[in-house]
């Protein structure tokens, strides 16, 4: 069966239009007589081509769907391509897998949603109605096994009593580990979207700023009004538009401007517009949001109708958009009528209908009928008529008004419902008396009237207003600050109204920007009023659709009001009206109307849901922008980069920084061999180590000790010219934010070195300081971090070794432990001196200008060379301040006091800091509360694991009896065995005292001592060598 | 210069700054600026100024760049600048300022803590890939901080068709890479 279906799809020589797309045994019953096939058409196209329309027929394209090859034209969508050869059947819908054609011709489209392209590119749920055509275009059909035609899952549709609105909460509640093991994935697989390739994306994606006097949004009559007289007065205009070609509506209607085509006015205006330098024209942009101060999000698609892009070429940019006023011009989107089985492939909108036959010359059918409440709608009628196509009838939902020339215009009548399961076959209609008659048809056009294209107007929580005369809601005037309405968007819908409200909005515009207003030239167009008598749906048996893409049926919104869910946000929640990748942009308004019938209330009573961005999908790459892989972030890369990545160092992340985590040597099979080497090698001989990453703050002025001493827990303002000081700096709540060390350059001027990850948030912190609670004191700060290059020298032999590097006495009388200066280095380079030692040995920190960190740290390499001078990384760092017992990030996890780190005493109460206060409370100042220790196994082979809980023995491992934790773990070469910091309950009274490390996670438990923290020269005699 | 046996590395580039050229544009990594950053001390502003004014330093108001001779400027912050001089006769910058300004003013150097950057050619579609500058509005003499690649950049409008950039050193391969990448885009 499906075979033959795909077949006929090609409709080579098919007469009867009405049959294709469905191989069951054709019904009498709809096989009218007087079907005329092939009137009028293109004979060396494709069958369903009409002529006319702003297709490129010089140029044929081949595509494929579903594996079958076709041809299009340049300037067709996927969609216009595929009717012209007579495919109408392009996808299943979401729960039910109900076959579905195309319902509309723009980015509104609910059901002809494809898989475009293959392999990496694959791309879901992309609307057939707005993929623009191209060479090799290759789209497949989703949701639906094993094809288009035969699915599988159709079994769905029979199952439809028990798929209500709700039937998951109902059905899948019991029992609760289910839901993630079996029912969400087999209800995922059989309802649902298109499938992702799971490959990387190939593409690349720009983010973009631009910035206007004013943007239009649109580029139909008014748009195109608007941007004209802007452009004419001279203000910076910006015209997006999502289609390819600009004109908007004109491009879709037969109807004159200034007594020539629409679609030539159009471009006539367009091509004033290109000429002019202040005018910027941007087609195939989508503005997707209206955000904050003018703000509007926008996605370019530069190359989705390029078979992929140019090479450096971004697929589409994601613009944010400046913009001081802006003027939306989006048109109006039509609406259908619910009614019995309407959601059949052949039953399209009216305008998308005349949008095909006009833009595309395409005939959406060959024997088309139509279904109106309104006179656009007639519109279809006629242009269909004069293009040839076979208009079998109009039924007219009024019973009033004239009827049209020429074709069966049946008044006062309704469409009840509709037969042919993969193609529209015919329909049936109930005439004012109640007769029921079936009219032969492949193509229904359907018009219940035009919504506005409220959405953007009402992107900051403005809701619609009801205006009865269209029958629709119109922008609220509390919409968006700066954001004018024009055109059918505004709800003025004809195209003179256009025209005029597009001139006029732009001459507020412009007046607003104090620039001269232009006197409006409208060109004569047509005024028709708008004539409508509201019809949503049509009571009967059966399922009605509201909602395409989502399956969502009078029948749902009935029983949403069944049980109670009656506010609008809880109808669209409890059926999913609404949602996914059309918004309900065809739905919406039918739902609500439906419930409001239900309630008893007026639509405006029943009001809308909010409007969110984005307006249409927005791809995640579009997102992402350049922000991916290994340029998610910036790296930082320290002075000394270059020459380790020659030295074949390992480096590890640290924040943005790359940093060396160890220097393997030429033997050395595990990190762990490196690691201790380094560390080995630096207690022995000398160690270097890159710390240029350490935040580094000037701090200068006549109050800088007076400002360090209310930053820092200690006292600095004491610290004498020539000295560093360790600090410890409190937040307002009494917890540790950071350490480091701070050396006083001068009378005035003191450098802080922050911890590397804490180097921004101190500095914003202290920024916050000086300029809001302390804007008396006398203080300047700016960062240096990035200008110095700076290395940690480090081991016996430092001082040798620097000897030859720096230019001045170094000697520990010269220049003892804690000092600092400016110095020279290798013959005049001014540096700067630190003796600081995180490792515990005699060591320094010697920096540079930037620019000669790679040359210095080769010179103390090649100087160093008989003091068993090596480089060491962080690996060897946190061994070397682990040994040590000094803190690092694992400590400092903004939950610790100073007390908790063994270091209360550093908080001075002799003056007033940040944090000083309430690191009193009581809580806090427990005299046995947690207290840094240190921690070894007693068995020296028994491994431990960080984030192991301390548990006292014979006690079982719950929090109640926790009594601690370990903070860091490493392995120290000096002892031969692990060791770890750790925060112990009264750590400092049990020294000597054995516990339990006990890790639920890992499954581990490792008797250990308490012991001190300074596991390596406790008396701090290296230090002062 | 002084005489010392340590030799400069670009931020960019090996041994000689990187130059790029991508269609139109050229982007030039340029070592020959040092720069200090003065900030006057409270209440001296009008010291500052005077003295400034007699040493021939420009100190512009906000969002403006003035060069002067030897010396350039551009706005920081409220009371603080950035002084740009020749790095060959100003290559210690810092305490050649803080001779001119003595203790009116703290002075920090900061010719390394930036990679430079001179992009040459038509500037907007490919800075509009990357910053919300408004070019048109941020005419020559301009001069502001902006992210670029997620970074805090100095820019600088040195005439229509060039653009200074400032950026972060450490960073000034990822910038570049963004530069690069955004030029590709545009042109």
């Amino acid at each position: 069966m499906n075979a033959r279906v795909s077949g006929t799809f090609a409709g080579q020589g098919e007469l009867f239009g009405f049959v294709k797309g469905d191989t069951r045994p054709h019904d009498p019953r709809y096989s009218g007589d007087g079907v005329r096939a092939g009137q009028g058409r293109d004979a060396t196209s494709t069958p369903e081509r009409l002529p006319g329309g702003l297709i490129d027929r010089s140029r044929s394209l081949e595509f494929a769907f579903d594996g079958r090859s076709y041809r299009g034209h340049p300037g067709d969508t996927l969609a216009s391509a595929l009717l012209a050869n007579g495919v109408r059947l392009m996808g299943r819908s979401f729960k039910y897998h109900r076959p579905r054609g195309v319902l509309t011709a723009g980015s509104e489209e609910p059901n002809a949603l494809v898989e475009l392209r293959s392999g990496a590119r694959q791309e879901p749920n992309s609307r057939a109605t707005v993929v623009e055509l191209f060479h090799g275009l290759e789209a497949c059909s989703q949701n639906r096994w094993p094809s288009l035609a035969f699915d599988v899952m159709g079994i769905n549709d029979l199952l439809s009593p028990f798929l209500t609105a709700g039937f998951y909460y109902k059905t899948f509640m019991w029992p609760a580990a289910f839901w993630e093991t079996l029912y969400e994935p087999v209800i995922r697989r059989a309802a649902g979207l298109g499938s992702l390739s799971r490959a990387e994306d190939p593409d690349c994606y720009d983010k973009g700023f631009l910035h206007a006097d004013l943007l239009v949004i649109g580029s139909g009559p008014a748009g195109l009004m608007a941007a004209r007289t802007a452009g004419r007065a001279g203000a910076r205009v910006i015209l997006m538009d999502e289609d390819f070609v600009l004109g908007g509506r004109l491009n879709a209607e037969t109807l004159s401007v200034g007594g020539q085509m629409g679609s030539a006015w159009a471009q006539s205006v367009v091509a004033e517009l290109s000429a002019l330098p202040n005018v910027r024209l941007m087609t195939r942009t989508t503005v997707f949001g209206v955000f904050d101060h003018g703000i509007y999000g926008a996605v370019e698609r530069v190359a989705d109708h390029l078979p992929a892009p140019e090479a450096g070429k971004p697929r589409q940019i994601l613009w944010r958009v400046y913009a001081r006023q802006a003027i939306l011009a989006a048109g109006a989107v039509e609406r259908p009528i619910a009614f019995r089985n309407n959601d059949r492939p052949g039953i399209m909108l009216a305008g998308a209908v005349r949008t095909y036959a006009n833009r595309w010359g395409v005939a959406a059918g060959r024997r088309v009928a139509l279904f109106v409440n309104n006179d656009d709608g007639l519109r279809t009628a006629r242009d269909l008529d004069a293009a040839g196509v076979d208009v079998a009838a109009v039924i007219d939902a009024r019973a009033e008004g004239d009827r049209l020339p020429g074709i069966r215009h049946i008044k006062g009548a309704v469409v009840t419902d509709a037969a042919g399961r993969l193609g529209l076959r015919g329909v049936t209609f109930r005439d004012g008396r109640g007769r029921e008659d079936r009219i032969a048809c492949d193509c229904l056009a359907v018009s219940s009237g035009w919504n506005p294209a409220v959405a953007l107007t009402s992107h900051q929580s403005a809701r619609p207003v009801w205006d009865e005369s269209i029958a629709a809601f119109v922008p609220s005037p509390n919409g968006p600050k700066g954001l004018k309405v024009a055109g059918a968007a505004a709800g003025v819908m004809s195209t003179h109204g256009a025209l005029a409200t597009g001139a006029a909005r732009a001459n507020d515009v412009l007046e607003e920007l104090g620039l001269p207003t232009q006197k409006p030239e409208l060109p004569e167009a047509e005024d028709a009023p708008v004539r409508l008598s509201p019809l949503w749906h049509v009571s009967g048996a059966g399922r009605a659709w509201v909602d395409l893409q989502n399956d969502v049926t009078v029948k749902d919104v009935r029983l949403a009001h069944q049980e109670n869910f009656r506010s609008v946000e809880h109808l669209k929640r409890y059926t999913t009206l609404g949602m996914a990748t059309d918004q309900g942009k065809t739905s919406n308004m039918l739902g609500l109307a439906v419930m409001a019938e239900l309630t008893g209330k007026s639509i405006p009573e029943t009001g809308t849901t909010m409007f969110r961005p984005p307006y249409t999908p927005v791809a995640m790459g579009a997102l992402a922008g350049r922000s991916r892989g290994e340029d998610f972030k910036p790296r930082r890369l320290t002075p000394s980069h270059r020459w380790a990545a020659e030295q074949g160092a390992i480096f590890v992340e640290a924040g943005l920084w790359m940093r060396a985590q160890w220097f393997p040597r030429p033997g050395e099979t595990t990190w762990r061999q490196s690691v201790d080497r380094e560390v080995l090698g630096t207690r022995k001989g000398v160690g270097i180590c890159d710390v240029t990453t350490l935040g580094k703050i000037d701090i200068q002025g006549t109050d800088a000790g007076v400002f360090l001493d209310r930053v820092y827990a200690n006292t600095f303002s004491t610290l004498p010219v020539g000295k560093v000081r360790y600090g410890i700096m409190l937040r307002e709540d009494g917890i540790v934010i950071d350490d480091g060390t701070t050396a006083r350059l001068g009378e005035h001027e003191y450098i802080m070195t922050t911890t590397t990850a804490n180097a921004v948030p101190v500095f914003r912190h202290l920024e916050f300081c000086r300029q809001c609670l302390w804007p008396d004191l006398d203080i300047q700060l700016i960062s240096t971090t990035e200008a110095w290059a700076q290395f940690s020298v480090a081991g016996p032999n430092a001082r040798r070794l620097l000897q030859r590097i720096v230019d001045q006495d170094i000697s520990d009388a010269a220049f003892p432990y804690m000092a600092c200066a400016n110095v020279t280095v290798c013959g005049g380079l001014r540096g700067r001196l630190f003796r600081i030692s995180f490792s515990g040995e005699l060591a320094y920190e010697v920096a540079v200008p930037a620019r000669y960190g790679d040359a210095l740290v080769r010179e103390m390499m090649a100087q160093g060379q008989d003091l068993g001078v090596m480089p060491y990384g962080t690996e060897a760092l946190g061994v070397l301040r682990v040994e040590k017992g000094h803190i690092a990030g694992n400590e400092l996890n903004g939950q610790t006091t100073a007390l908790n780190l063994g270091l209360g005493k550093m908080v001075s109460k002799k003056k007033d800091a940040i944090g000083m206060v309430l690191s009193q409370r009581e809580e806090l100042a427990r005299a046995d509360g947690l207290r840094l220790v240190g921690i070894r196994p007693v068995d020296p082979k028994a491994v431990l694991e960080a984030g192991s809980h301390l548990i006292a023995a014979g006690r079982d491992p719950v929090a109640a009896n926790d009594d601690g934790w370990l903070t860091s773990v490493v392995h120290s070469p000096h002892l031969g065995h692990q060791i770890a910091l750790a925060y112990l309950r009264n750590g400092a009274s049990r020294l000597g005292e054995r516990l339990r490390a006990v890790n639920l996670l890992a499954k581990t438990e490792v008797e250990v001592e308490i012991v001190s923290p300074h596991f390596v020269d406790p008396e701090g005699e290296r230090l002062r060598v | 210069m002084c005489e010392h046996r340590l030799r400069a590395r670009p931020a960019l580039g090996i041994d000689q700054p990187d130059v790029v050229a991508v269609g139109p544009v050229r982007i030039a990594e340029s070592m020959g600026t040092a720069l200090g950053s003065l900030a006057s001390r409270r209440g001296r502003d009008d010291e500052v100024r005077r003295i400034a004014a007699d040493a021939g330093i420009p100190l512009p108001a906000p969002g403006q760049m003035v060069r002067q001779g030897d010396w350039a400027g551009f706005w920081l912050a409220p009371s603080q600048w950035m002084i740009e001089g020749p790095q060959d006769t100003y290559e210690d910058i810092a305490a050649v300022l803080k001779t001119i300004f003595g203790e009116s003013a703290s002075v920090t150097e900061q010719t390394d803590a930036w990679v430079r950057l001179e992009v040459t050619g038509p500037l907007r579609p490919m800075f509009e890939r990357l910053c919300n500058l408004d070019l048109v509005r941020f005419v020559p003499g301009s001069a502001t901080r902006t992210i670029i690649e997620h970074l805090g950049c100095y820019v600088l409008r040195q005439a229509d068709d060039r653009i200074t950039l400032l950026g972060p050193r450490s960073s000034a391969a990822s910038l570049h890479h963004a530069l690069i990448s955004a030029a590709r885009s545009a042109f």
